[in-house]
């Protein structure tokens, strides 16, 4: 192991980590930006031009209010809790290839921390990890509504996962790889060659799955405000709470960068449009969380079940099913 | 030195984890190990380049892992200590001492004499994806597909035994014939 290799990967990993939780906290600002669109007001607009020093009032509020530990929590796994949410949403970046590779000074850079040969598996593997975060804080928080937080994330997540991995298995044995360089490589020849249109149930399935994964508005039982408070967030203040948010915005980055990158196409055969291309797909990938939220009420946690277990597991074991036969002859 | 470093690390932060599953009374904090250990588990897969086996222990353990918690919800109060009955300490020791040596000695005696043949080596040229695949396929065919008749031999028990009342939601019966039910329960 070279120091060449070495000092690469320490860059592109503090880049990795500077990038996206600046843009964790800037994701915090279209949302407010788009909802207030949407429903005809104006956002945040008194801090900086049009608001946007916002970003920078909430880290100083953040980052300086008063750190509390309540008296009957589990003291440790409470501290622990934010800390897992936002480090497993750091890792699973560690196999998304976010750029094609391309050269600086004669220096051939290639913009993936790790380019292990199961990247999906690895991806999937630490956002389901991800999901311990809320469920830890709200088991140990010591107070009924994070407690129903927590079984609501359990239940979330046994099920979930199922539609994901089943969604996801009939693009892989089209690839037959499961590096998402490869599935980029799959797509190279343009529009026509997307998995999408060989795979629409898998892209359609998965688009949901990543909703429910990510917690966001259709599925946003885990902290639903109306009903729980604010979910295995109540107790929390301050940078703890904070955590979880990067956590929750950075793994809608990944996922919006996952979906492209499986489904569309990816940054194509890599030359620079290619590379705007999968920025503009992410964009509209991220943007289309905010637009559900603006849309969208939440669904009961009954219902949740229901359309995972009655309807979308079905669909995707039997899209898995005809693309194994098709495949076959 | 990296593989020896990440080895050391990994070795010293499972069995940490593991013992503090098996000491603390505290069934949040046994669980929470449980999970990191398993999790910790994979990177032994990944410094040895399996990489498919270290994702599928990390994607298996989180999902097992988070069932235990399910249970551990519904029967405890997590944020307290669990009183523990606790016997003889000296016999318990002992025997999971005596345990844990015999496991060594069996996995490591056909080490030490190198009487270990790997009769399926791993091919080069293909990714560890695809040997683990050739291998299940062909030689340990029969133990997986009697292993997939267990599963779905537990997941109709399962269901059998959780859906007596299924075709009826709770949630769509309106409160006046629950009461009604109530009160005949009560009466019978």
């Amino acid at each position: 192991m070279d120091t060449a290799y070495l000092i690469e990967t320490i860059i592109k990993v503090v880049v990795i980590l500077l990038i996206f939780s600046a843009l964790a906290g800037i994701g915090t600002y279209f949302e407010r930006k788009i909802l207030a669109f949407m429903q005809r007001r104006l956002g945040p607009m008194y801090v900086g031009p049009y608001g946007l020093l916002q970003v920078a009032a909430d880290g100083v509020k953040l980052f300086t209010k008063e750190d509390i530990v309540p008296t009957n929590v589990v003291a440790p796994i409470f501290k622990i809790a934010p800390v897992i949410t936002a480090a497993t949403a750091f890792m699973a970046a560690a196999a998304i290839p976010f750029f094609p590779e391309f050269t600086v000074f004669g220096y051939t850079v290639h913009p993936i921390v790790a380019d292990v040969n199961i990247g999906i598996l690895y991806i999937l593997g630490m956002m389901a990890v991800g999901l311990y975060g809320p469920m830890l804080g709200g088991m140990a928080s010591a107070n009924k509504f994070s407690l129903l937080s927590a079984a609501r994330t359990a239940a979330v997540f046994i099920s979930y996962e199922v539609v994901s991995g089943l969604a996801i298995l009939a693009p892989i044995m089209m690839v037959g790889s499961l590096s998402l360089v490869d599935f980029n490589n799959y797509q190279v020849g343009g529009i026509s060659h997307w998995i999408v249109w060989s795979q629409p149930v898998a892209f359609i399935l998965f688009w949901i799955s990543a909703f429910a994964e990510t917690g966001r508005t259709p599925f946003h039982l885990i902290a639903n405000d109306h009903e729980i408070i604010d979910g295995f967030g109540t107790e929390y203040s301050g940078m703890r709470w904070g955590l979880f948010f990067i956590g929750e915005y950075a793994n809608m980055f990944f996922i919006s960068f996952v979906i492209p990158l499986i489904f569309l196409g990816g940054f194509g055969d890599g030359s620079f449009l290619g590379a705007i291309g999968l920025l503009a797909k992410v964009a509209f990938f991220f943007f289309f969380f905010l637009w559900t939220r603006a849309a969208w009420p939440d669904v009961r946690p009954d219902q949740l079940m229901w359309l995972c277990w009655k309807v979308l597991m079905p669909i995707a074991v039997i899209n898995v099913v005809i693309t194994g036969f098709v495949m076959m002859f | 030195m990296f593989e020896a470093i990440a080895f050391y690390l990994f070795a010293f932060l499972t069995i940490t984890m593991f013992i503090i599953t098996v000491t603390t009374s505290q069934a949040l904090y046994a669980l929470t190990a449980l999970a990191a250990g398993m999790i910790f588990i994979s990177a032994f897969f990944f410094i040895l380049g399996a990489d498919f086996l270290g994702a599928i222990q990390i994607i298996v353990y989180t999902g097992a892992v988070m069932a235990l918690y399910a249970f551990g919800m519904m029967f405890f109060d997590t944020t307290r200590s669990v009183k523990e009955k606790q016997g003889n300490k000296f016999i318990i020791t002992g025997l999971s001492t005596l345990a844990a040596v015999l496991v060594v000695l069996i996995v490591a005696a056909p080490m030490v004499s190198d009487n270990i043949v790997a009769l399926y080596p791993a091919i080069d040229t293909m990714g560890n994806t695809q040997n683990v695949g050739l291998v299940l396929f062909t030689k340990y065919l029969v133990p997986f597909e009697l292993a997939a008749v267990m599963l779905l031999v537990a997941m109709v028990a399962g269901i059998v035994l959780a859906g007596k009342k299924m075709d009826r939601s709770i949630t769509l019966t309106n409160d006046a014939e629950l009461e009604i039910e109530k009160n005949k329960k009560v009466l019978s």
